[in-house]
């Protein structure tokens, strides 16, 4: 058994919060550069340079990656062999309010979704997973509202073909077109239910997209290539100025569903995809 | 590289095509959607409408820009403020288009209700670089809170800039820089 005091884990998610929205995940800064050497349009490639430029500045001067500084999701997976003094949730969302306002970062969150109200830091999405072992890995990743904006969800039939879910995938990065900041990265869950593959599409952007990932069987690995592809040929290019970077990489997530269904979620992020992590 | 200045005239708009890049210079007004509301509410003309109270700043010929930012570090100016999505505030543009509004600074497209009113107005959409917070920081040489403090981020911001860089969206003849893409 390990005690964990909830002081640790406020202090580990105050410097997560401010780390993911200062410094640019090097997954996504690799892309980009990549990408500003692939870009033949002119335009594009002059957004492609302000886009690595905005993480250089960033990262030296403190200041926000985007003005959006999300909302906060939290991914906590807990070993059982953990015991936490104190209340996690309340150490979480207090770790939160703390990173946001020693990086003087947005508060983004209103209280009640339809009457609104003021703005404030938190609460934060957590999502709680009990896995093996005696570690607490906390990641954070401050989700822009302009990108999750764009998330849909859809339950096929159970006899779909693979061309009708890559169409929906496809075409709804088509509908956000140059709305949510392109080039984007593409998150898809596929399979478990409604609730589940909008998560997995949501974690599927914690992923690296620079390598295929080994928890993902090759059939999958090659549809992730197929539609990172499809959507290329979208043209959408860097802030919809047309060009051949629409997306910088598509992750997919799935897991095993009912006889009777299909559900696939896609969750969109701008290309300031912001996530940090680690563990106590 | 095309420079035009705040309040801006018919000329200086005129001669910008959807495509152009441009640099702005002068004072340029922030209001989000939920201030877009405000100001409505307050000419006395949107939903739930009152009496007439008057706009908090001089909407003749004036640049609004579609930005939340960050809280403002010591020593800075501003904090992070990049562009946010434009087509939130359909639904007030046109009214305010009509009051007098000249242009707007934001991301993306907008609906074609918008595109007609931007015609008829003859007024201009521009586009910066959108996800580059820190990068814009660096323009805005002076700041202050004028309006709806209590909306926070979505506070009406004047805001005085130096050769912003801005792409044209959609001219005043409602030619969309999506649409000539290439």
């Amino acid at each position: 058994m390990k005690i964990i005091k909830t002081v640790q884990i406020e202090k580990l998610v105050a410097r997560l919060a401010i780390e993911a929205n200062l410094i640019l995940r090097r997954d996504v800064y690799s892309a980009l550069r990549r990408a500003y050497l692939q870009e033949k349009n002119q335009r594009g490639r002059k957004v492609l340079k302000a886009i690595i430029d905005n993480a250089a500045i960033a990262r030296e001067e403190k200041l926000a990656i985007c003005q959006d500084t999300g909302m906060p999701c939290v991914f906590v997976e807990l070993g059982q062999e953990v015991i936490i003094k104190g209340d996690l949730k309340k150490a979480i969302n207090r770790g939160i309010e703390k990173g946001y306002k020693e990086g003087f970062f947005r508060n983004s969150i209103v209280k009640d979704p339809l009457f609104r109200g003021r703005g404030q830091y938190n609460p934060a999405m957590i999502h709680m997973n009990i896995v093996l072992g005696n570690k607490l890995k906390i990641t954070i990743l401050p989700k822009g509202f302009g990108c999750e904006n764009k998330a849909r969800l859809k339950m096929f039939n159970p006899t779909a073909r693979i061309q009708e879910v890559k169409k929906f995938i496809v075409d709804t990065v088509k509908d956000a077109g140059p709305d949510a900041c392109p080039p984007y990265i593409v998150g898809v869950g596929i399979g478990g239910t409604a609730d589940y593959a909008c998560l997995m599409a949501k974690k599927a952007l914690l992923k690296k997209i620079d390598i295929r990932h080994s928890t993902v069987d090759r059939l999958t690995c090659k549809l992730e290539k197929q539609l990172l592809d499809e959507i290329n040929r979208l043209s959408i290019g860097p802030m919809g100025f047309g060009g051949k970077v629409t997306c910088l990489g598509v992750n997919i997530e799935t897991y095993p569903t009912h006889i009777a269904g299909l559900p696939v979620a896609v969750n969109i992020s701008c290309h300031a995809l912001r996530s940090a992590s680690s563990s106590l | 590289m095309i420079k035009i200045y705040t309040p801006l005239n018919k000329k200086s708009v005129q001669r910008l095509k959807a495509g152009d890049e441009v640099l702005l210079s002068g004072i340029i007004y922030t209001a989000r959607d939920q201030a877009h509301k405000r100001l409505v509410r307050d000419k006395g003309i949107g939903k739930g409408r009152g009496r007439d109270k008057g706009l908090p700043f001089n909407i003749e010929n004036a640049v609004i820009y579609y930005c939340g930012p960050t809280k403002t570090p010591p020593g800075k100016i501003i904090g992070s403020c990049g562009p946010t999505t434009s087509r939130r505030m359909d639904e007030f543009t046109p009214q305010l288009l009509k009051l007098g509004l000249k242009g707007m600074i934001g991301k993306g497209d907008r609906s074609p209700g918008v595109c007609a009113a931007i015609k008829k107005y003859k007024a201009v959409h521009f586009l910066t670089f959108a996800g580059c917070a820190a990068f814009l920081n660096k323009y805005i040489k002076k700041a202050r809170v004028i309006a709806y403090k209590d909306l926070g981020p979505g506070a009406i911001y004047e805001l005085e800039v130096k050769d912003l860089p801005l792409f044209v969206g959609i001219d005043c003849r409602g030619r969309s820089i999506y649409k000539t893409k290439k």
